[in-house]
């Protein structure tokens, strides 16, 4: 049986020099077995939830459950809790062998079966082999997954990551994304992940919780928070994004019309602007709006090609829509090239569906 | 592999060309370490290579009294010697007289066998009277020490130019006249106690510069910035104040009606007519010498202590050590490379500590500096003291040695 909230941050708030909140009443559940990503700019919050939740820092008021006790008060080695760090934190003085017996050791689990899960670990991560070696003579990446497999030698619950990729280079980056990712879905366990590459949240994660000002602003699946953000930051932070402001002038059903600064009025989804009157900010995918299109959109204007930047597999164009001179457009590099120089007044369409209406900035 | 000879795109053999190319930065290199590696030799290697120089240099009587030694090879040293070794004798103090240069000569003379003084400031004072001829008779007639075969014997014995008697009386050894090596009289045995005390004092000060700096020092890695500021230029205020200030103050603070003993009687500890000694013993010593070298363990520990990552102790807490365990088990192992540093950086030092034990140390806290010091400049022993500097400079050199066998001296952090 999966336990809904096997993690459970129930308003908690925190504080470090008692004039500013870092956390403001943050409730978050955490299903066991789910991948969860922290998400959001430095300063958001983000790892100080992760500390409070491995024990490092105390929550200012507030509780935190694991598996249904409050762990507030237990100290952060009975806790546990794997944790993979920033820097990997592998101890420099220990073989890798030690290190990763270090946790059974405290343990006092015999010398035989702590060998088995040493191996077992290892191989995990494909690093068999490796046990004499000391921690300066791996390289980054190998030290990255002595690190992981550290952190699960001991069959924690739950394993805390905290930007555990930020040191690597992008290759590096990519194949560990995924190989942690393997991992995760191999043994089950619960895995919190703080990171501020969205890319990396994207691609690992069951759930993203995007932080921004000591709150959570979003909680859903990665498609989710991409396809259907519901504000206005998550939308800027989450992939690019073209935005229009201006003022909700009438709504009918699921569909509203939105007057905009410079004037002309679109056809938009009401999603946090829905009644006559709001201000709003309108948020549009560049992958959502399309050249010339074909069939009927209910969104149909010109513009004005201001830039060409040729990216390999995609074409992007800056264009001038409606007020907004950074409009950016997404061609796919496909075999008909349309004929495009900067310049050039183009059709553009959309639906109201993909065309947000949401709070304004 | 084959060695085929690289050229370079002029033609010339590319080694021959880097070389050329790096000619003039290894110059610039040589010149700028030149004025320290001058000063080095001038004020440090020279100075040493001196001292060892001094404390195995027996020349001086043999330069003194030339032909009187080169009439004593003829010589047996049984009986008496014959009467070349009187003339020699004759015409060197005679010379020695003219010139006036004969107080050196006494108290050289005078350490090798005592009544020595007497009998040379004797002869001297006589030696205008003495006849041509048949000295050997004149010179018994003037002291008849001249006529003892022990004190001819005894000036033989300083002929070689080179004697490690120094070395022996530093640790309570020396020759009798047959040129065995016997034990010091037991009155005179004073060198091994000193020797064992300086050591002893060099521990334990070690012990309790360490006990002290490693809780300071790992307070001064971890905590926020404006704090640890403050704390460090705190441990650095000992350094900015002179060292007769800071010794000095300790003399203030522990003297028999001082503060610290006025402490001790209002807490009932002692009676007021019953003060405790805090100094002119090696309790002053330990305590200002513990003081004013901690520093020295505290620098080195915290620059080992700054590069440990907070994150390793966090990582040992969140595999399940206790902090305890994992202080234990990851933490100090790290230091050590700082505790080693420290350690030595503070035996070393305090082995050779002079003005402190000086001051505040009286005659049962005083080390081995002080009876150097004693012998440069009251007892005039040059040679004495460096051979107890030297026996000094080889004990420190053996810790450093063995330190590295243990340790390896890579391993030390000074910063």
């Amino acid at each position: 049986m999966s336990n809904d909230h096997f993690v459970r941050f129930e308003n908690v708030d925190k504080s470090y020099d008692g004039k500013q909140l870092v956390v403001k009443g943050l409730n978050l559940d955490i299903e066991e077995g789910e991948f969860v990503t922290m998400l959001g700019p430095s300063g958001s919050g983000k790892t100080t939830c992760l500390m409070m939740l491995a024990g490092f820092e105390t929550p200012t008021n507030g509780q935190i459950y694991l598996d249904n006790k409050v762990i507030s008060d237990i100290p952060p080695h009975k806790r546990g809790i794997g944790m993979v760090f920033q820097n990997y934190a592998l101890f420099p003085h220990m073989t890798v062998y030690e290190n990763l017996a270090f946790p059974l050791r405290v343990r006092k689990i015999p010398k035989d079966e702590a060998d088995k899960k040493v191996d077992k670990a290892l191989s995990m991560v494909s690093l068999q082999g490796f046990e004499a070696r000391m921690p300066m003579q791996l390289s980054g990446g190998q030290q990255q997954r002595v690190a992981v497999a550290r952190s699960l030698v001991f069959d924690p619950k739950l394993v805390l990551m905290d930007e555990p990729l930020g040191a690597l280079d992008k290759n590096l980056r990519e194949s560990m994304q995924y190989e942690i990712k393997h991992i995760h879905e191999n043994i089950g366990v619960t895995v919190v992940y703080v990171t501020h590459d969205q890319t990396e949240a994207l691609t690992m994660s069951n759930r993203i919780a995007v932080f921004n000002d000591g709150k959570v602003q979003q909680l859903s699946s990665p498609d989710e928070l991409y396809e259907r953000p519901v504000n206005s930051f998550v939308a800027e932070f989450i992939g690019e994004n073209n935005t229009f402001g201006g003022e909700v002038i009438d709504v009918s059903g699921d569909k509203c019309k939105v007057k905009l600064n410079s004037g002309t009025e679109i056809m938009a989804n009401p999603i946090v602007a829905n009644s006559k009157g709001d201000k709003t900010t309108v948020s549009l995918r560049p992958e959502r709006a399309i050249i010339d299109p074909e069939k009927d959109m209910d969104n149909n204007h010109k513009g004005k090609i201001e830039e060409v930047i040729y990216h390999g597999d995609h074409t992007r164009l800056r264009v001038d829509l409606l007020g907004n001179k950074d409009f950016i457009l997404k061609i796919p590099n496909s075999s008909n090239r349309m004929d495009i120089t900067e310049g050039k007044e183009i059709k553009i369409g959309w639906n109201s569906v993909d065309c947000r209406a949401l709070d304004p900035k | 592999m084959s060695q085929e000879k690289i050229l370079s795109s002029d033609g010339i053999p590319l080694e021959e060309s880097l070389k050329k190319a790096e000619r003039k930065n290894k110059l610039k290199a040589v010149l700028l370490v030149a004025p320290l590696f001058l000063f080095i030799l001038i004020i440090y290697i020279f100075p040493i290579g001196d001292m060892l120089f001094r404390s195995v240099d027996d020349r001086m009587i043999t330069k003194m009294l030339p032909k009187t030694f080169v009439a004593m090879e003829k010589w047996d040293g049984q009986d008496l010697p014959d009467e070349p070794v009187y003339q020699g004798l004759y015409e060197d103090l005679s010379i020695l007289k003219k010139n006036k240069t004969f107080g050196k000569i006494i108290a050289r003379l005078n350490y090798e066998k005592s009544g020595f003084s007497s009998l040379i400031k004797k002869t001297i004072r006589k030696i205008d009277k003495l006849e041509e001829g048949n000295y050997k008779e004149q010179f018994i007639k003037i002291h008849k020490r001249w006529g003892q075969s022990e004190y001819l014997v005894a000036l033989k014995n300083t002929a070689p130019n080179w004697s490690y008697a120094k070395y022996l009386k530093g640790v309570d050894l020396k020759f009798d006249e047959k040129r065995n090596i016997i034990q010091q009289d037991e009155d005179r045995r004073i060198y091994k106690t000193l020797w064992l005390r300086t050591i002893n004092v060099a521990f334990w000060v070690t012990i309790f510069c360490f006990i002290l700096a490693y809780p300071i020092a790992h307070l001064l890695a971890t905590l926020p910035m404006k704090y640890s500021n403050l704390l460090m230029i705190c441990v650095l205020l000992p350094f900015w104040t002179s060292l007769l200030v800071r010794t000095s103050s300790w003399m203030v603070l522990l003297q028999q009606q001082g503060p610290i003993n006025d402490l001790i009687v209002w807490l009932g500890w002692a009676a007021d007519d019953n003060r405790p000694e805090l100094m002119y013993n090696v309790i002053g010593t330990f305590v200002a010498m513990t003081q004013i070298l901690l520093p020295f363990m505290v620098l080195p520990l915290y620059s080992v202590m700054k590069t440990i990552s907070p994150s390793l102790m966090r990582a040992g807490k969140s595999l399940g050590g206790t902090p305890l365990v994992s202080f234990v088990k990851i933490y100090f192992p790290l230091t050590i490379p700082g505790i080693g540093a420290g350690s030595l950086l503070v035996f070393i030092l305090a082995i050779g500590y002079y003005i402190t034990p000086a001051l505040v140390g009286g005659a049962s806290g005083s080390l081995i500096s002080n009876n150097i010091a004693y012998h440069m400049k009251s007892s005039l022993d040059w040679a004495f003291a460096s051979a107890l500097g030297t026996m000094l400079l080889v004990g420190v050199l053996a810790i450093y040695w063995v330190y590295n066998k243990l340790v390896g001296i890579d391993n030390i952090k000074l910063g």
